[in-house]
């Protein structure tokens, strides 16, 4: 390609003439997202207190294996090692992990924050080379495209324990933890189905989409939800620690689950 | 009427520095009125490029309070004129004098990009026919002014100075727009891929966010090339 002769100012780590709070944002979310990682791996060690009346956390859901009387599966494998933790949600984060990890909304967003690649829009970084997604390892975030099939699995799997948490010993009802359940699907459907990827496979990857009407009114509503998917993707993170967290909370006696009817 | 001052470079590609000039300021101006202001009455021989004055030329973009942005849209009222307005050429291409920068190589990229070449005709008169909701994606992209904003924000560029191995996102809006089309017959994958480096392209939505014309670059333009 053409060489261009740029003489252009060599900025350094953080330099910038910007003078607004350039900073603060990607703050937020180097906080948030740790915050979250904290938590969840937390959550996820404790290997109990997941489950409470029909309400399952989501950081253990599907429940593969772990409970004899509730897993799908069964108990503990015999394969698991001895000398390893055991905890069912050691089954389920990697996949919903690794759909966000890989998610392209937030690449932007962590590149900025915990790797300053750039910190911000026109401010100087602090390493001079630069490999993009080009190549390894960051060229591997490109299998985002097959954890979303993952991830449609996981939607489906959490309706289904919403459903769940409206019934109570046989019987329909309504507790607020059926509604933070629903809530957390809900959140967690409008970013998934909002996903980039799968806006590009229902019908972004046609050049000509009148010719596919299905196809057509898939990819525009997908395109409705993939317009706020950075909002959806804060709010489902969110609620989804929220929702262990008041799962948790009810299992340990911590708090009551109001029951509305 | 209140005064702002203006702390504007003065240079060429030897060096330069910041000057700052005072001038009177009224509502409604924007930054490139008082640039003309300092122009007319202070600095003759500043160095400004400047057409339509709309918003639609693409010529006056500069970087104002670090952000760039197009001179002729932006109003002083939405800047803070109690410390100095800080306006610098784009930092993204080699500089010519003061707030002038030489954008040509922009225009050799273009040429790389393999041109519209239509499928075969739809009926034997040689025409096609397309239908509105197919161009309808495309159109979003052909709103582009061609200010070069978005290269001058793109960090590839502005920081890591990989011109000669990435085209920036200005050139995936004018392939996607190409790519994109219902009748546009030629393959451009590869080269997006492996000489024009797409790959390079880490997503942080700079370009949409400084883009005047509100193009979605990233989102509907950059995105859905990497998925192809």
């Amino acid at each position: 390609m053409h060489e261009v002769d740029v003489q252009v100012t060599k900025f350094k780590f953080g330099q910038t003439s910007r003078i607004d709070l350039w900073w603060a944002q990607p703050l937020t979310v180097l906080l948030v997202l740790s915050a979250f990682v904290a938590y969840a791996t937390w959550a996820a060690f404790q290997g109990v207190h997941y489950r409470f009346g029909p309400y399952l956390s989501p950081l253990y859901s599907p429940e593969l294996w772990g409970n004899p009387l509730t897993a799908w599966i069964g108990g503990k494998p015999g394969w698991y090692p001895s000398w390893l933790v055991f905890s069912p949600a050691f089954f389920i984060l990697p996949f919903p992990g690794g759909f966000r990890v890989t998610c392209y909304y937030y690449r932007g967003a962590y590149y900025k924050s915990f790797w300053a690649d750039p910190p911000s829009c026109t401010v100087g970084e602090p390493r001079k080379t630069y490999w993009g997604e080009r190549k390894l390892p960051l060229i591997l975030q490109n299998i985002h495209r097959y954890f979303l099939y993952i991830a449609l699995f996981f939607i489906a799997d959490l309706a289904y324990d919403a459903w769940n948490g409206f019934w109570f010993n046989g019987h329909f009802g309504m507790g607020v933890g059926s509604i933070v359940l629903l809530v957390d699907v809900v959140l967690l459907g409008g970013y998934t189905f909002g996903c980039h990827s799968l806006r590009h496979r229902v019908g972004g990857v046609l050049d000509r989409l009148s010719g596919s009407p299905v196809r057509k009114k898939a990819h525009d509503c997908v395109s409705c939800l993939n317009a706020r998917h950075m909002t959806w993707a804060w709010c489902s993170l969110c609620w989804v620690a929220f929702t262990d967290f008041y799962v948790r909370a009810c299992s340990m006696g911590l708090i009551r689950d109001w029951r509305i009817f | 009427m209140a005064s702002a001052t203006f702390r504007i470079w003065r240079g060429n590609k030897n060096g330069g520095e910041f000057k700052d000039y005072a001038t009177e300021v009224a509502p409604g101006m924007v930054v490139l009125d008082a640039v003309h202001e300092i122009q007319a009455t202070q600095a003759h021989d500043l160095a400004v490029r400047w057409n339509c004055k709309a918003g639609k030329c693409g010529s006056c973009s500069a970087e104002i309070n670090g952000m760039p942005k197009l001179m002729c849209m932006t109003r002083l009222s939405t800047l803070p004129l109690n410390q100095p307005i800080k306006v610098e050429p784009m930092r993204s291409f080699p500089l010519i004098r003061d707030l002038a920068t030489d954008v040509s190589w922009n225009y050799s990229v273009k040429t790389q990009i393999k041109p519209f070449r239509p499928r075969k005709p739809d009926t034997p008169d040689g025409t096609w026919r397309m239908a509105q909701a197919d161009v309808d994606r495309v159109q979003e992209f052909r709103k582009c002014i061609e200010c070069f904003l978005c290269q001058d924000v793109c960090h590839v560029l502005r920081n890591h100075h990989l011109h000669s191995q990435f085209i920036g996102p200005r050139f995936f809006v004018y392939a996607g727009a190409l790519e994109m089309h219902p009748l546009d017959d030629e393959n451009r994958l590869r080269e997006l891929r492996d000489s024009q480096g797409i790959g390079y392209c880490n997503i942080t939505k700079c370009c949409t966010k400084v883009c005047p014309e509100g193009i979605h670059i990233t989102d509907n333009a950059i995105i859905p090339l990497k998925e192809r």
